[in-house]
């Protein structure tokens, strides 16, 4: 397949972040052309290309720009810079390599929606990547691509970075909204969207990096060279990234529908398992998507994907639509965490779960309750005192939270309870092994010394469970 | 995070801490044409001050409200919300651990374990010489690197525990060789 990369064209050039070397490939001439364009084409453009947001959720960056009211003076555009999903860094590597891809991204969104003022919401822990953005944003003003009537179009826009400080929920869209007014970044219950009610209370575009990243290609290779790349439902090209014990951790590019299996051992991609391991599981879109069972499981047969059945489920494609067929939220962030054969799940548990119950913003109580007492049951069991029924408990508190079961403001608990639900249900046997192989009295030890109000409770076999109405009722 | 009571009432002028300098306060009110309210420049004030101060004083919480026009009980609600914000004494250094999935499957829990070791301190303290606070991260957006961890500003790819000696060792270990914006930096400082 001859796939020319264009989002990491100007990875690994010497000096990429500077506007001339941009500018020598081909750089603002998207914009050029954009600004020379009634607003409103630009929109049309863009939703004929179908762009789906690549920030986590997939929603078509034209037809949310077209939510904004007709009639406004005022209109904000965020750039979420707040990577903040492990195990994501391909905004990292454009910010590092090629800013001004970005910078003529949100000239073009901008130009689109009528936009005053961007503010790029970056997170407080890119440092280096700060000061190549601030220099970059200000080469772009000094260039005429920023200010006052940008490219003699009698266009304005002013463009800041604004630096979070280390909050996962700021990369939701109104709890960045928030952090940006200078509050805690809590969620705001929508209606009303940002779109009509946002920053400072004007309508607000908020896009991902990537997204706008995508925007110049467009509009310099057509319409067509874009439709003609990845799937049915899901056009352009996207960067995937790989981390754990590959051969070839790292960011690469290629059209949406690359499957899992081909991210981990292509010899353009991963490169395989370092020291010839086999993937126990694999969270492919980021970790709140989901886990996919890995190749130490046996082929599936059919067809169809069959998630009830401990099949190999790598085949499943990086698209919009293939990873519901296998019971994933979303293709989220699109970055794959590979777990060797050799890791135990109660730590990758504990991990997870240990992520949640920290970020978790406190604002809604099955939330703040749900992933904090995922994290205590995920310890138990991780420090050998896990009970049988600790699993069916984790699956009851998954299907209790977050925005499907409608009981939460923003996606967050959804997000937490995927993983830890898909990893429960799908290695259970692996738990269930463990827990049989405790004593019993080993494991009331190890709860009475880290829980000393458990001091009285009886001493659970390794086989009780609870009744299903137990674990409804507590 | 254990509950901790302090009477802000009758709170003894002195436990207040240093508050902002003049120059601060112009750094401060520098970033106010760029936000149509004032309160949104409290997370650039927050920043500055912490680079100027290492530390979000009671004083300076006081001053910020009092510069942003809002109640200081609101600053103090965005100073415990993020995480980035030290309310107590901070070392000159701050080394930052991930501890995300990747970051663990690659050593970062062994790392974290000799770091503490060396430097003799637990996660949240801050050595006795004043030198080096030691904290985790959830994701430090490097995992092609993992794992790694952050010194000020400079990340450090791929450690492992031996060449903590070395990058301890290190007198520059928590500066970028490359040019910086001083944007948040302290006034005077830099450039």
């Amino acid at each position: 397949m001859a796939f020319e990369p264009v989002l990491m064209r100007n990875v690994g050039v010497p000096n990429s972040t500077s506007l001339d070397v941009y500018k020598s490939s081909g750089g603002y001439a998207g914009a050029a052309k954009a600004l020379a364009m009634q607003p409103g084409d630009v929109v049309d453009l863009v939703k004929k290309a179908n762009l789906r947001g690549r920030g986590g959720a997939g929603f078509p960056a034209g037809i949310k720009w077209t939510f904004l009211p007709a009639e406004r003076d005022i209109t904000y555009l965020c750039v979420n810079a707040d990577e903040s999903e492990p195990p994501t860094f391909c905004n990292r590597i454009t910010i590092e390599s090629d800013p001004h891809m970005l910078l003529e991204g949100i000239l073009i969104a901008g130009f689109a929606t009528r936009t005053t003022v961007a503010y790029i919401y970056m997170r407080g822990e890119f440092m280096e990547q700060f000061h190549i953005l601030q220099k970059a944003v200000d080469e772009a003003y000094a260039a005429g691509y920023f200010g006052r009537n940008i490219l003699s179009s009698g266009y304005d826009l002013e463009c800041y970075i604004h630096r979070g400080a280390g909050a996962y929920v700021c990369g939701e869209e109104t709890g960045l909204i928030e952090s940006l007014e200078g509050k805690r970044g809590w969620p705001r219950i929508k209606p009303p969207f940002p779109a009509v009610e946002g920053l400072f209370h004007k309508p607000t575009v908020v896009n991902n990096v990537e997204t706008l990243a995508c925007l110049p290609h467009i509009f310099t290779r057509g319409l067509d060279w874009w439709l003609s790349l990845g799937t049915e439902n899901s056009k352009g090209p996207k960067m995937y990234c790989v981390s754990g014990p590959v051969n070839r951790p790292g960011c690469y590019e290629a059209p949406l529908g690359l499957s899992v299996r081909e991210l981990i051992y292509g010899e353009d991609f991963g490169g395989g398992i370092r020291d010839g391991k086999k993937v126990k599981v694999v969270l492919p879109g980021g970790i709140s998507m989901g886990a996919l069972r890995g190749d130490t499981f046996p082929k599936n047969p059919g067809d169809e994907p069959d998630p009830t059945q401990d099949y190999d489920e790598l085949d499943c494609r990086l698209d919009f639509d293939d990873v519901r067929r296998y019971g994933l939220l979303g293709l989220g962030t699109a970055a794959a965490v590979v777990v060797p054969e050799d890791a135990d799940m109660r730590d990758v548990l504990l991990n997870l779960a240990r992520f949640y119950a920290h970020e978790s913003c406190g604002q809604c109580t099955q939330c703040r309750e749900g992933t904090s007492w995922m994290y205590k049951v995920a310890r138990r069991i991780a420090a050998g005192a896990g009970r049988a029924c600790d699993l069916d408990l984790l699956v009851e508190v998954t299907e209790n939270m977050g925005m499907m079961p409608g009981m939460s403001i923003c996606g967050l608990p959804d997000g937490a309870a995927w993983p830890v639900r898909t990893i429960v249900q799908k290695f259970r046997k692996e738990f269930e092994e463990h827990i049989r192989a405790q004593s019993p009295q080993a494991a009331a030890e190890v709860i009475r010394r880290t829980n000393p109000a458990a001091y009285d409770l009886p001493i659970l076999g390794p086989g009780h469970r609870l009744a299903p109405r137990e674990v409804v009722q507590s | 995070m254990a509950w901790e009571t302090i009477n802000r009432r009758t709170i003894a002028d002195e436990d207040l801490g240093p508050g902002l300098t003049v120059a601060i306060k112009d750094k401060i009110r520098a970033f106010l044409p760029r936000y149509p309210s004032k309160r949104a420049v409290l997370l650039p004030a927050l920043h500055i001050t912490q680079e100027a101060l290492g530390r979000i004083t009671l004083r300076s919480m006081r001053e910020i409200a009092e510069l942003l026009e809002m109640p200081p009980s609101a600053v103090m609600d965005v100073v415990t919300f993020y995480s980035h914000f030290w309310t107590k004494p901070r070392g000159k250094k701050l080394i930052c651990v991930c501890r995300s999935l990747t970051c663990e499957l690659m050593g970062g829990k062994r790392l974290l374990d000799v770091l503490k070791e060396r430097l003799g301190i637990d996660e949240g303290e801050t050595t006795p010489d004043g030198e080096y606070s030691l904290m985790t991260e959830e994701c430090l957006a490097a995992c092609e690197y993992g794992p790694c961890m952050l010194i000020n500003e400079k990340l450090h790819k791929c450690v492992s525990p031996a060449d903590l000696d070395g990058i301890l060792a290190d007198p520059n270990n928590d500066k970028l060789d490359m040019p910086r914006s001083d944007l948040f930096d302290p006034p005077g400082h830099g450039m």
